[in-house]
């Protein structure tokens, strides 16, 4: 080890990194509208998946006050409460967390985690944003078509999804199916770049073990969604075909309103098969990225290198490879042969063992670093609890013999929204107070956040465990009014009511922290470069929020892992990524 | 579901090989660099197009794999019967065939700097992919003059929907494959559209490739391998 002299900085040969042409905008459209500037596409993204994510929020305080106070509002019948809660799950799953989580996080966070200068396809880049506001556009044209959005719940099962008695039947369902086909086309685009991105156009030193599990997760994710998402293409598609041209894919001989149909043979179950096979894979899509950003939060916040990185990335890649043969665990019951059941069952039970592995490797993480409780440490922890609690609901789950008598039941519902809404939600929030300064340079107001974060998780538990209770009492889930019924006791609606308040009361912290994104934008303090001393080199950038191009003349060179916080005899607290040894050599007191 | 099953294990092989060769096991935190000396990032030497060019052939052999896989699970059902295969398919397949020659005609020819080669070439497996398109659209109208239309048999609609979007993705192709013939006429320098030309090709190999296993599946040449795969996961 021979200590290499300080002023030999200044003779870092510059990046051998092959430059990517970039593209320079010649006028304002080209630069503030169709920009291929990877950093404004992701904020495009962002932008547009919270304001559909809004939507569904507030389709969700409809629903909720539906089941609180049952007959109440009597703008709220059946119809529109299946087209509620469809809409509601649609938009929350794809529209909003893929979005966010690939188009948003991935855009702006990949190239300046690599140390690259833009995505290496940017046209396409842009092309992508724009199939995805087109799908939105035509998700939310829904609304105001005769007859409304499709009310056949977000699985969209066959035949049920294009028969009369649904709502939506009209045009509904139709354009739900075609915004579905866009989104694909879009994210695809997206998506090559994302890869490719990550494989290709790692700057100098960037090896993948250097990279941080932000950018692992994402990658991992992105190469699912790839191959995933052409299942719902194919079953929307072949949906498509069947509501409008008459095939028979799907659907089975049916009588509709004493009129035999002219469907005949056609296999729902193949529908299942297809659409479960994107499906649960999206869980993961969705679960990699946050698992990825939390890492690295907790790790930032927490001023300790992550514990276990090698077997956190191979705990991203091993869930990413099992999350493909799971899928029929959505479908116990369906009739399918017994042995199906306990091979679906085993596979899902052994995902939990790569996924506990992240949760011990998080917890050992904290075991005696120097946390700080900031606002997105304190959604950092908030995820790894509620994660946990959802997941070992799933493992009930995931048993033949306990799903059966839970499969549509409000246990689901309280489940799911654990373990892929509340969790992964937990971490676009805390990423979002994490990331703001770089891409703003002010930070968030730091009391309203954590007022917005003590609501938010408090809230969502008071939404969701009664849930789990009102689940196991049998309570079914998609139900505009349970009604009086002799199984489910007065206490049950009372329950109902008091989750409601609790919604509304998470609903109206959101507003707070949009409240608190626009103020800061204007009056937030200024942040500097690097606000929470962090090591990735997305912190690093020569300008905050960064420029066009991301680096200034040169590519920043990598001479470490990205987790080098509370190096012993450092300096400072934190070895940022592009700083070499020679500096630690003379500046740092070592022993 | 077994040829998506398939499909996957086979990515599976790739991803894992690729990931045995990037030093999974190397332990970051103990790694240091001093200055000037670095590891290499393990990025490879093909040009970003022509991995994402990969990626994008991966996703399109999903899709088709899931295609593949809803046909064997519909043709078991008891409604199912087979329609007769136009003759039309076997001089369409020629075509592309000769389609995907020329194209690789040109591949060379842009290897040696040869223009007019290129321009033959490019023009030829454009003019000869254009002709495969008609050529489906013409065996469309055959069989729906002979009675076979959309809506009447799950394997009519399995034959429409399968060849429509092989002859999209081919659409696509001939896009690709007219810009590069344009900027060749007008004259761009050889060593800017060997990548594009070698690109269409390889996208022309991949979509004959394609063309073929689905020729073979809706000709019920496949029926006893899909039988086979089957019998295995059942």
């Amino acid at each position: 080890m021979v200590d290499v002299p300080y002023d030999a900085i200044a003779d870092i040969p510059p990046a051998e990194v092959a430059e990517v042409e970039l593209y320079h905008p010649k006028s304002w459209w080209t630069q503030y509208v169709f920009s291929q500037d990877a950093k404004f596409i992701a904020i495009q993204y962002s932008l547009t998946a919270s304001a559909i994510g809004l939507v569904a929020l507030v389709l969700s305080w409809l629903m909720r006050l539906q089941l609180g106070f049952p007959g109440t509002f009597s703008f709220i019948d059946a119809n529109q409460y299946l087209q509620f809660i469809t809409m509601h799950g649609m938009i929350m799953v794809i529209y909003l967390l893929t979005a966010l989580f690939l188009g948003g996080f991935g855009n702006y966070l990949i190239p300046l985690m690599v140390g690259a200068r833009d995505m290496v396809f940017p046209y396409v880049n842009m092309l992508s944003y724009w199939v995805y506001l087109l799908a939105v556009v035509v998700l939310a044209s829904t609304f105001f078509v005769p007859g409304g959005p499709t009310g056949a719940g977000w699985t969209l099962y066959p035949p049920q999804a294009i028969l009369s008695g649904t709502p939506g039947q009209d045009w509904g369902i139709i354009l739900m199916l075609v915004s579905l086909i866009l989104f694909i086309i879009g994210f695809t685009m997206g998506g090559l770049n994302y890869v490719v991105t990550v494989l290709q156009a790692r700057t100098r030193g960037m090896t993948l073990m250097r990279m941080p599990l932000t950018v692992w997760g994402i990658f991992t994710a992105t190469v699912m969604a790839l191959l995933a998402f052409p299942a719902l293409f194919v079953a929307s598609v072949m949906m498509l075909f069947d509501r409008l041209l008459g095939t028979s894919f799907f659907m089975p001989a049916l009588v509709e309103m004493g009129q035999q149909m002219k469907y005949g043979g056609g296999s729902p179950i193949l529908f299942q098969h297809l659409f479960w096979f994107f499906g649960h894979p999206e869980v993961y899509i969705v679960a990699l990225p946050a698992f990825g950003i939390v890492s690295d939060l907790i790790s930032t916040h927490a001023r300790k290198n992550i514990f276990g990185y090698r077997m956190m990335v191979w705990a991203i890649v091993g869930i990413g490879a099992l999350s493909f043969v799971v899928w029929a665990h959505h479908m116990y019951v369906s009739g399918m042969h017994p042995q199906f059941g306990f091979f679906f069952a085993t596979t899902t039970l052994i995902i939990a063992i790569p996924t506990a592995i992240k949760v011990y490797n998080w917890v050992l993480t904290l075991w005696r670093g120097d946390i700080h409780l900031t606002v997105p440490m304190l959604f950092a922890l908030g995820f790894i609890i509620t994660f946990v609690n959802g997941g070992l609901t799933g493992l009930f789950l995931g048993n033949v013999v306990v799903d059966v008598p839970l499969s549509d039941t409000m246990f689901v519902v309280a489940h799911f929204h654990m373990v892929m809404g509340v969790a992964p939600i937990m971490v676009v929030l805390g990423a979002i107070y994490h990331w703001y300064p770089k891409v703003t340079g002010r930070m968030l107001h730091d009391g309203l956040g954590k007022f917005h974060f003590w609501v938010t998780f408090l809230g969502a538990y008071l939404i969701f465990f009664p849930m789990h209770y009102l689940g196991l009492l049998g309570i079914p889930r998609r139900y505009h009014d349970i009604g009086e019924v002799a199984f489910i006791p007065p206490s049950a609606h009372t329950l109902n009511a008091f989750i409601t308040v609790a919604a509304l009361t998470v609903g109206f912290a959101q507003m707070v922290f949009l409240f608190n994104l626009v103020w800061s934008l204007f009056k937030g303090k200024l942040s500097g470069g690097n606000p929470w001393r962090a090591t990735t080199l997305e912190w690093q950038t020569p300008h905050t929020p960064p420029e066009h191009g991301n680096w200034g003349k040169e590519l920043p060179v990598v001479y470490r892992w990205a987790y080098d916080y509370s190096v012993p005899g450092a300096e400072q607290d934190f070895i940022p990524q592009n700083q070499p040894r020679a500096v630690r050599a003379v500046h740092g007191a070592g022993p | 579901m077994s040829a998506i099953i398939l499909f996957m294990a086979v990515i599976a092989v790739i991803v894992g090989w690729w990931l045995s060769q990037q030093r999974l096991t190397a332990k970051p935190w103990l790694e240091e660099d001093p200055i000037g000396d670095f590891p290499g990032t393990g990025a490879m030497t093909l040009p970003a197009a022509k991995i994402g060019l990969g990626v994008f052939l991966a996703v399109v052999s999903s899709l088709f794999a899931l295609f593949i896989s809803a046909y064997s699970m519909r043709m078991n059902m008891v409604d199912w019967r087979a329609l007769p295969v136009p003759k039309l398919l076997w001089f369409n397949t020629g075509v592309l065939v000769l389609s995907s020659v020329a194209l690789q005609w040109a591949h060379v020819a842009a290897r040696r700097n040869d223009v007019d080669g290129v321009i033959v070439g490019l023009c030829a497996g454009g003019a000869s992919a254009v002709t495969f398109l008609v050529g489906q659209l013409l065996a469309w109208q055959q069989l729906s003059v002979a009675g076979y239309f959309l809506a009447s048999n799950p394997a009519n609609s399995f034959f429409y929907l399968i060849t429509a979007a092989h002859g999209l993705h081919l659409m696509g192709g001939l896009v690709a494959l007219g810009r590069t013939t344009a900027n060749v006429w007008r004259g761009a320098a050889m060593t800017q559209v060997r990548l594009s030309v070698e690109l269409c090709a390889i996208y022309w190999h991949f979509l004959l490739l394609v063309w073929l296993v689905l020729l073979g599946l809706l000709t019920g040449w496949t029926d006893d391998f899909v039988d086979i795969c089957r019998q295995l996961l059942n």
